[in-house]
């Protein structure tokens, strides 16, 4: 009787975890209906199904937005990756005092709220002359991605013993040699899931972006934001149902190559 | 010979010690000067626009106004925080005990959700809870409502989005820690003749307690300066601080408010993050001094 009440707190518990997996899920699942809509405004499709909504994303506007997000994306991730692969790696090698403070200071762009940064960089970068100017953003979304390059890359050097670098130099490995057969190849997992996180941090920044940019740059989340204000337009549900499927795409294959990686 | 190698080996460590003093060092000024320096002069005009002081700050105490931004804030954050980790601790706990496969589509499906960008998923919110919404015809449809509900642009709607978008922010932690409780404990609690709600109680919570506590300030944190989703959802009827000194930057271009309030935001997550680092490892490899 007694483990009869306890399966029953466990059944009951389990109900409330897929009620709340519902929650999170279905939501986001109704861009995709809504994406076929064959009206101008936001509903679901009555029985017609149509594509203008995604017409409208190859066309014109979306598509300039999609390329200003790619290059800053893409810019403000290699800068962030060579930058805090480049501490991570320092710090694991000298790990003292002042680099662990350091440290803290790299972190610190995760930590602070993204409106104070709007604050920030609004009042800086009109100073620098750098608002809505690439230049501007992508420095912007190098720092606020930078933490999570050094978090994946540090993560995957903790396993990694220092001597094992002095081994290499006294078997006679050049310093260049230990760098490309000993330490590369250990930091490269943190290094590409550090590079996705600072590409997806930058691709998805929106708040910054809202204040330090206008016209010349208009990134895709921007034009989502726009989109939002002026009348709910469907096209964020095609957008949208596109990105849902990426990103589906993308965990299955994290899930394949961890699997791979296991066995 | 011997004394040699050592030699040239400790000459050639100082000097590698040189080039990563360079690496660490790099990235360090880059921040240093790209970074902290606007943080901090956010803080240095808090005290100097208009004028040199703490105007500012007497003002954030006295408004009548902005003290109902403040207390909307808490409430919303407190409101959030609390359904999030409910829901979320529910969750977690469920995760721990379901079949390998049931756990991997759930983990699956709340990781989808983390990484939807949080726009997709306010324009998804939006579909379904206004007037004319998903949620509203269906309730219509089946005949329990003749007349839409109010589901957004108060502090419904705002308090639904926020908590959609921090559950994943509370499962993840709290699964982690769940994890590594030895699961045969409560069993070992049940056996020795404790009933499940002890055995639960004075068990599995207190070793749980932990990654609560972290993640509860997590929640915290990221519900205190949210932005987008109090200002799609709340549509300017529920304004939260970080609302308001968008609106103090760009409309009124109250710049020593902003900033002070800015600051005041900016303390408040910082002593929070300060109390969730003894509880979290903040991407710490463990070797803290």
């Amino acid at each position: 009787m007694a483990t009869d009440a306890n399966r029953q707190s466990v059944e009951m518990s389990r109900i409330v975890a897929w009620m709340t997996t519902c929650f999170l899920v279905l939501p986001i699942l109704i861009v995709i209906p809504v994406s076929f809509t064959p009206k101008r405004y936001l509903s679901m499709p009555a029985g017609d199904w149509s594509l203008r909504h995604y017409e409208v994303l190859i066309s014109g506007g979306w598509l300039s937005s999609i390329g200003d997000s790619l290059l800053v994306a893409i810019c403000s991730a290699l800068l962030a990756l060579a930058m805090g692969t480049l501490f991570a790696v320092g710090h694991w090698r000298l790990n003292n005092g002042v680099t662990r403070n350091l440290r803290l200071l790299l972190l610190l762009p995760m930590i602070v709220p993204p409106i104070v940064h709007a604050v920030a960089f609004y009042q800086a970068w009109s100073i620098l002359d750098l608002l809505d100017t690439y230049l501007g953003l992508i420095l912007v979304h190098t720092m606020k991605a930078l933490p999570f390059v050094v978090l994946s890359v540090t993560a995957s050097l903790v396993n990694l013993d220092p001597r094992l670098e002095q081994a290499s130099r006294s078997l006679g490995a050049s310093s260049r040699q230990t760098l490309f057969y000993i330490l590369l190849p250990q930091v490269r997992p943190g290094m590409l899931a550090g590079g996705i996180f600072a590409f997806i941090t930058s691709w998805d920044e929106i708040i910054v972006a809202i204040f330090i940019t206008s016209r010349a740059v208009y990134t895709l989340p921007k034009r989502i934001w726009d989109g939002l204000f002026d009348n709910v337009d469907p096209a964020i549900a095609a957008l949208g149902t596109i990105m849902i499927i990426i990103t589906a795409i993308g965990l299955l294959i994290k899930d394949r190559y961890e699997k791979a990686q296991k066995t | 010979m011997q004394g040699d190698m050592a030699i040239t080996s400790r000459s050639s460590l100082l000097g590698k010690d040189a080039a990563y003093w360079g690496m660490v060092l790099l990235p360090a000024v880059f921040l240093a000067t790209l970074y902290l320096v606007p943080v901090i002069s956010v803080m240095v005009r808090s005290v100097t626009e208009p004028t040199l002081g703490l105007d500012n700050y007497a003002v954030i105490l006295e408004n009548k106004a902005i003290q109902n931004v403040l207390g909307k804030t808490v409430y919303i954050c407190a409101v959030t925080t609390a359904l999030t980790l409910l829901f979320g601790y529910a969750t977690a706990y469920a995760m721990c005990r379901m079949p390998e496969r049931e756990q991997r589509l759930m983990f699956f499906l709340v990781i989808l959700s983390f990484w939807i960008s949080v726009l997709i998923r306010t324009f998804a919110w939006i579909a379904v809870l206004q007037p004319q919404g998903l949620l509203n015809d269906i309730l219509i449809g089946i005949g329990i409502i003749d007349r839409p509900l109010r589901l957004v642009r108060n502090d419904l709607g705002v308090i639904i989005g926020m908590v959609h978008y921090m559950l994943p922010y509370a499962i993840l932690p709290l699964f982690a820690n769940m994890k590594t409780i030895d699961p045969t404990l409560v069993p070992a609690a049940r056996a020795l003749g404790a009933t499940p709600r002890k055995a639960f109680m004075t068990v599995f919570l207190p070793l749980s307690l932990p990654g609560l506590a972290g993640a509860s300030i997590l929640v915290l944190i990221f519900s205190s300066g949210f932005y987008i989703t109090p200002a799609l959802l709340g549509g300017g009827k529920v304004v939260m601080i970080a609302e308001y000194i968008s609106v103090q930057m760009s409309e009124t271009l109250k710049w020593g408010l902003a900033t002070s309030l800015a600051t005041v935001l900016m303390l408040v997550v910082l002593a929070l993050t300060i109390a969730m680092s003894r509880y979290m490892d903040i991407g710490d490899t463990g070797k803290k001094a």
